[in-house]
């Protein structure tokens, strides 16, 4: 590990960060909220003040150093705030996931040991209210959102701007005391504890320090040479590491602007007004961005349909090459050559639209003449007729074009026109999803990382992007393959410890740093770029000891966008099965444009029709996944499609929308083995949880499929 | 019946419920020789939420188009505020600061979200016709003053997503909650819901009932509304006024009421022999 040492500039705190932002920037945007419909600003001078005296205000409530403070609630400035507030007062702020029901949070509130808890709004409160029977160590609870509050006792409850203007009162008070303890803060103290979503067992805390968070923060923000003017949408949730990296980390180092959104719903909205030059998003926002894109296409008139799909093949070739933004570059003052350059180009592009209108007059004139009947087919397959430009010209200038017709529409739509950098992340991106973006000209990388990473392991540098890998090892990351095949990492990143659980801590990361991801992967020979297969412990081995990886069919299934979730079963069996989830919007729209009438999700699940699609999708995978010689033995033999979504709060999913394996396994135990006795149909009763907590029953009768299975590849050649 | 004190008090939730606000007295309402109303008396005091339930026909609607001046009554007088109210054409009942909202939704279908909302504030408009049309700067002052009382509104109603969604293309139970809206834009005294959740699914009954105690407890307006949902009146509602054909049969809290003989026989019927 590195030696221990101060950072340059004596910036080894948020709040030191905050500072300096403050004098360097402070009249530049440092968060945006929509309000009322318009974007409220903060310059950093006036964040820095507000999050002074929240501070304040905590000290005077009695926050003591090293305390943990919960922060429950939506992407809001004042909850970020109110994170560096605390940090300031030397206590760890611990952000929970807002949608987690009383009991989850109960957990966590109680396991961190919080006196603190900001939240939200009255939902969070209740939520904290409805646990403090069983948590007694709960003091102070503070809210954000007036709304529906007044009739509440206020004796241990307070609004957090009561607590600022208590904290502006009290200043020559408290000053004195709160920058001591900001002077306190030092490389090595917690900068903040977040907890994983657990997608085996209890939530663990994880602990990281300001070294952790800054370091990170530093070379992620160098590597993508990010600036102050960036613009990011801070919509994930803020219990997430990536929020942190992204909205503190990385915001407070570059000294660029964070941007909430005005409620969750309105997410798209404010995406496309705020227009974001750094993005973030998992690959089921961009798959749901898409699937809208599509379903609009489809009822397009001619015209435009026509454009899309031309243009849209078009950019499949020619996107990485032409479409790419430029990579920032220090700009000097336009010189004379420069000018007569961009002369030069306009002319040739002028040239170009008279030949290419000259050349469609042409092969109107002769084709429609000649072969009235199959001109479509004549059309595009002679070529260029004059060809007076070089292949390259022309795909430059034709895809100018389309950026005029298509892409950017499409791109200003989707509020992606301004990116810079886009990253995905958490889960396998389809390549056609990836690859679409790419060819709009989105800037969309992988990358692979954990919370106990600090987010970064590895990332894609820009030009070696493929949706295959999740990139090289982000600098300062050394990573290697344990004869497992498992993926361990060491970094400046590296977090502190588990919080209260020493054996989780020793068991993950070792004496020398090293810290086992959990996932099996391999370096591809040549480009240095890690692949990453699965989960390490969810690969296993069939019964005839082929390997079996779940979550390599399961991505490869669930690039269907009629597929939302699909979960594999066939650990220590003779044969693979699958559970499959659809995607209701696309499905639907689906029926819709077919006549297929249907009442509910479990009656379309049910169709006919639906099961035949969804069968010839499992059956294009057991195809691909026959080529792989290793896991050919992952095809799907039986299959049957559920009649409810796999939700978080049946805890199906964790709150980071990963399948819960085991759960599922042990909740639909009676549909497995259906699976796997050869019945054709079974029946099932489930459990479900509303969105208020009240439990209901739901009961279907369930079609099970087989599916044909291709040859495995090597035992062909056995035979050969 | 119990003698109702017109003392202001504290009920148990902590809200206060004031004097009258409005008073009929002896209301009947004939449509040629159909008597829709017949002779009615009762009041609804400041801060209450005031339910008028009755079996279908017992002149719920004609009462509430009473109150809100559609109908005159044909005999009987309608007090406001302390006051005697003249016959009056809707618009001056709205200005005097009465809204409602509509049994079958009654929005302009192709106008957003927002625009049906600014109706709302027509009342509250000073400026000239000449100086909103060429955008004046006192209508425009003018302008923005109502969109942010419609966008506290909008936050208020949690409707931030479909603020510029042409209305027709919503789902029914947002339509209803729009029609809030537009009738908390005219920052009424007394709110008239018709029917507020007719239609609706449970989750939807649930959320109009929590704004509908929201509107009562944060901008303490008056209510009265009229609703079939026999839980969610009981659960509502300060006081219940019942009709059946025509005439009162019951008045008082809901706990009353649904002890009251006559209620019971005008919901579950009766033998007539």
């Amino acid at each position: 590990m590195t030696p221990h040492s101060a950072s340059p500039d004596e910036l080894c705190s948020i709040p030191a960060l905050l500072a300096r932002n403050a004098q360097v920037f402070s009249d530049r945007p440092a968060y945006r909220e929509k309000e009322f419909g318009i974007w409220q600003c903060w310059t950093w001078a006036e964040a820095a003040d507000e999050i002074r005296a929240m501070a304040m205000g905590l000290l005077a409530l009695g926050l003591q150093r090293g305390e943990y403070v919960a922060i429950i609630g939506r992407n809001r400035p004042a909850h970020y705030w109110s994170m560096v507030a605390v940090q300031m007062c030397g206590a760890v702020p611990v952000p929970l996931y807002q949608d987690a029901v009383a009991e989850e949070m109960a957990y966590v509130l109680d396991h961190c040991g919080a006196r603190f808890v900001v939240c939200g709004d009255q939902e969070q409160v209740d939520k904290v209210i409805e646990v403090q029977d069983r948590i007694h160590h709960i003091e102070h609870v503070l809210y954000n959102d007036k709304r529906g509050m007044r009739k509440y006792d206020h004796t241990h409850l307070n609004w957090l701007k009561d607590i600022e203007e208590e904290g502006r009162a009290g200043h020559f008070r408290l000053g004195p005391e709160l920058d001591r303890r900001i002077a306190e803060l030092a490389w090595d103290s917690t900068c903040v504890m977040l907890y994983t979503s657990g997608t085996t067992g209890k939530p663990k805390g994880v602990v990281l320090s300001n070294r952790n968070i800054i370091e990170t923060s530093r070379a992620s923000v160098e590597f993508d040479k990010l600036g102050p003017d960036e613009e990011v949408l801070a919509y994930l949730p803020m219990a997430w590491v990536g929020d942190f990296i992204f909205s503190i980390g990385q915001a407070m180092y570059a000294g660029f602007c964070v941007n909430c959104p005005e409620s969750p719903d309105t997410m798209m909205t404010d995406l496309r007004e705020i227009g974001p030059t750094y993005f973030f998003a998992p690959p089921r926002i961009f798959e749901t961005m898409l699937t809208n894109v599509m379903i609009r296409m489809e009822d397009a008139g001619d015209l435009k349909h026509g454009l899309f799909h031309h243009f849209m093949e078009f950019a499949k070739t020619t996107g990485e090459t032409y479409g790419m933004p430029k990579l920032r570059k220090q700009q000097s003052t336009p010189t004379l050559r420069r000018r007569w350059r961009s002369i030069f180009r306009y002319a040739m592009g002028i040239g170009f639209a008279v030949e290419t209108l000259v050349e469609n007059a042409v092969r109107l004139f002769f084709i429609k003449l000649r072969h009235p009947v199959k001109a479509r087919d004549h059309f595009s397959a002679r070529g260029p007729i004059f060809n007076l430009y070089p292949q390259p010209l022309r795909d430059y200038f034709d895809y100018r074009t389309g950026d005029v017709l298509v892409y950017g529409p499409l791109k200003n739509t989707l509020g992606l026109s301004r990116i810079r950098v886009a990253y995905t992340a958490g889960e396998a991106i389809g390549p056609e999803i990836f690859d679409f973006y790419r060819s709009l000209g989105i800037n969309l990388k992988q990358l692979y990382g954990q919370t106990e990473a600090s987010v970064f392991i590895t990332q894609q540098p820009n030009g070696e992007v493929r949706s295959d890998t999740v990139g090289v090892p982000s600098p300062g990351v050394e990573v290697k393959i344990a004869e497992s095949g498992e993926v361990f990492y060491r970094s400046p990143g590296v977090f502190v410890e588990y919080y209260k659980n020493p054996e989780s801590t020793a068991s993950t990361k070792d004496a020398e740093g090293w810290v086992a991801t959990g996932d099996a992967g391999f370096f591809e020979e040549g480009t240095g770029h890690l692949r990453i297969i699965d989960r390490a412990k969810d690969v296993g081995k069939m019964a005839d000891g082929s390997l079996f990886a779940p979550k390599y069919v399961e991505n490869k299934l669930k690039f269907y966008p009629d597929i939302l979730e699909a979960v594999v079963f066939g650990n220590g069996r003779e044969m693979c099965t699958a559970f499959i989830n659809i995607d209701l919007s696309a499905v639907g729209n689906w029926a819709e444009r077919n006549n297929i009438a249907y009442a509910s999700y479990q009656e379309l699940a049910g169709h006919p029709r639906v099961l035949e699609t969804i069968q010839a999708h499992v059956e294009e995978v057991n195809l691909s996944v026959a080529e792989d010689p290793i896991l050919s033995g992952c095809q799907i033999h039986r299959f049957l499609v559920l009649h409810k979504e796999l939700d978080a709060d049946d805890g199906e999913l964790t709150r980071t929308r990963k399948v819960r394996r085991n759960v599922i396994a042990e909740k639909f135990g009676e549909l497995v083995d259906a699976l796997y006795d050869g019945s054709t149909s079974v029946y099932t009763e489930t459990e479900v949880t509303y969105e208020d907590g009240r439990k209901g029953s739901i009961k279907a009768t369930l079609e099970i499929r087989d599916a044909k299975v291709g040859d495995p590849q090597h035992k062909r050649q056995v035979a050969a | 019946m119990t003698m109702v004190s017109y003392e202001p008090f504290v009920t148990e939730d902590g809200r206060t419920i004031g004097g009258v606000l409005m008073e009929m007295r002896n209301i009947t309402l004939r449509f040629g020789g159909v008597v829709a109303i017949k002779d009615i008396s009762f009041d609804i005091r400041e801060g209450e939420i005031r339910a008028i339930i009755g079996p279908n026909g017992a002149g719920k609607s004609s009462m509430l188009n009473v109150i809100s001046g559609f109908y005159t009554p044909s005999e009987g007088e309608v007090w406001f505020e302390g006051q005697k109210r003249p016959p009056m054409r809707p618009y001056q009942v709205a200005r005097q600061g009465i809204a409602r909202t509509f049994q079958n939704i009654a929005l302009f279908q192709g106008m957003s979200t927002l625009d049906n909302m600014m109706t709302g504030r027509i009342t509250k408009m000073h400026s000239s016709l000449p100086a909103q049309a060429l955008w004046w700067a006192s209508a425009q002052r003018e302008e923005s003053e109502h969109r942010e009382a419609v966008e506290k509104i909008v936050d208020f109603l949690e409707i931030q997503h479909i603020r510029k969604t042409p209305v027709g293309r919503l789902p029914y139970g947002l339509q209803k909650r729009v029609e809030l809206g537009r009738a908390l834009a005219a920052e009424p005294r007394l709110l008239l819901l018709d029917e507020p959740m007719a239609g609706m699914n449970v989750e939807e009954k649930e959320d109009m009932s929590r704004f509908i105690l929201d509107v009562n407890d944060e901008f303490g307006t008056t209510i009265a509304l009229i609703e079939h949902d026999m839980g969610v009146v009981m659960d509502l509602s300060d006081r219940v006024v019942v009709m059946d054909y025509g005439k009162k049969i019951g008045d008082g809290t809901p706990d009353e009421v649904r002890g009251n003989q006559e209620v019971i026989d005008a919901y579950l019927g009766v033998t007539h022999d």
